[in-house]
């Protein structure tokens, strides 16, 4: 009898040390893959403009500041815009929901409270014309992602977004902004 | 009906545990697994182009193309760092200097969640994609 229980402690014991010491994860097999959509996504997030890297550079900054983002990281030989926003992320249905079932089971679920919103702006030119600019043809890409942090200060949601429609609507307001831009508006 | 009392056993356990969390945390500072040099043979891979920008721009759209935003660059010391969510949190640094008159090295480092990636899977796959973004064969140094 106390063999037996010396035995148990000691398989109890190892295997929450393991666990503890030892319980790390591997990085997911398709976190470094191509992924099969690659290509969608990169048709989805780029956009070609009949302009110089430089003005295109800065049209998306003039707009990264419109939409209400901090400029956190620039660095113009690679072409590069980094920024952020904090907002609030509380959602109506998601709220209705948890006081629900706070009503039924008398525990209340996590909501979403706030979000980080970061977006990545890369150009990369494809024609360099020094003397016509209208002639220089550049590629930019767009990547936004966020993490949302529940009332409990976790993170509920850590993710690409990948909604078709906000892309669209971020490249049409940079079509403007280069106008804006280019008439020195 | 046999019970098996594990009340006198809390005490032991406790020290064992205690034994065991003896190592102090800011010991992670300089902690790694492997060994520098295998670390570097694993995270490092040379590419035959005299050119570092370009090949920092298809360091920047691999990252791009395998979901990463890219949040720090620096074009004096050839750095650039990103994260990728998608559940987790996975980052990344990588430098790009000149080896020789015609060769670039190119290495990189990541982060999963709060783990230091250091098998060499994960980045046998980022060169993987990182060769077929510059057309360009990568060898191991």
């Amino acid at each position: 009898m106390r063999y037996k229980a010396m035995i148990q402690f000691i398989v109890l014991t190892t295997g929450l040390v393991l666990l503890l010491t030892n319980c790390a994860p591997p990085v997911p097999r398709d976190a470094m893959q191509l992924p099969a959509e690659s290509l969608k996504q990169r048709q989805l997030q780029s956009r070609q403009f009949d302009t110089d890297e430089k003005t295109l550079l800065s049209a998306s900054a003039a707009l990264l500041q419109d939409l209400g983002f901090m400029i956190e990281e620039s660095e113009p030989a690679y072409g590069l815009i980094f920024c952020s926003k904090h907002r609030e992320a509380t959602s109506t249905g998601q709220v209705i929901g948890a006081v629900a079932l706070a009503l039924l089971t008398g525990m209340i679920p996590p909501v979403d409270k706030d979000q980080w919103i970061r977006v990545s702006v890369v150009t990369q030119p494809i024609v360099v014309d020094a003397v016509v600019l209208s002639k220089c043809r550049t590629v930019v890409r767009v990547s936004f992602q966020r993490v949302v942090r529940n009332d409990r200060g976790l993170a509920s949601r850590q993710e690409s977004i990948v909604e078709p429609q906000i892309y669209r609507d971020f490249f049409d307001k940079l079509s403007q902004s280069l106008f804006l831009e280019a008439n020195a508006i | 009906m046999k019970t098996i009392r594990l009340a006198p056993l809390w005490g032991p356990a406790i020290l064992v545990l205690m034994v065991c969390a003896c190592t102090p945390s800011s010991s992670q500072v300089l902690a790694s697994k492997e060994s520098e040099v295998k670390l570097r043979s694993i995270q490092s891979r040379v590419f035959d182009t005299p050119d570092q920008n370009k090949t920092m721009r298809a360091v920047i759209a691999t990252l791009q193309d395998l979901g990463f935003v890219v949040d720090k660059a620096n074009e004096s010391l050839g750095l650039v760092s990103a994260t990728k969510l998608s559940g987790y949190v996975l980052k990344m640094t990588v430098s790009v200097r000149s080896r020789g008159e015609s060769q670039v090295l190119v290495r990189a480092n990541a982060q999963y969640n709060i783990q230091a990636v250091e098998e060499p899977e994960p980045y046998q796959r980022f060169f993987d994609a990182l060769s077929q973004s510059m057309f360009l064969a990568a060898h191991q140094m």
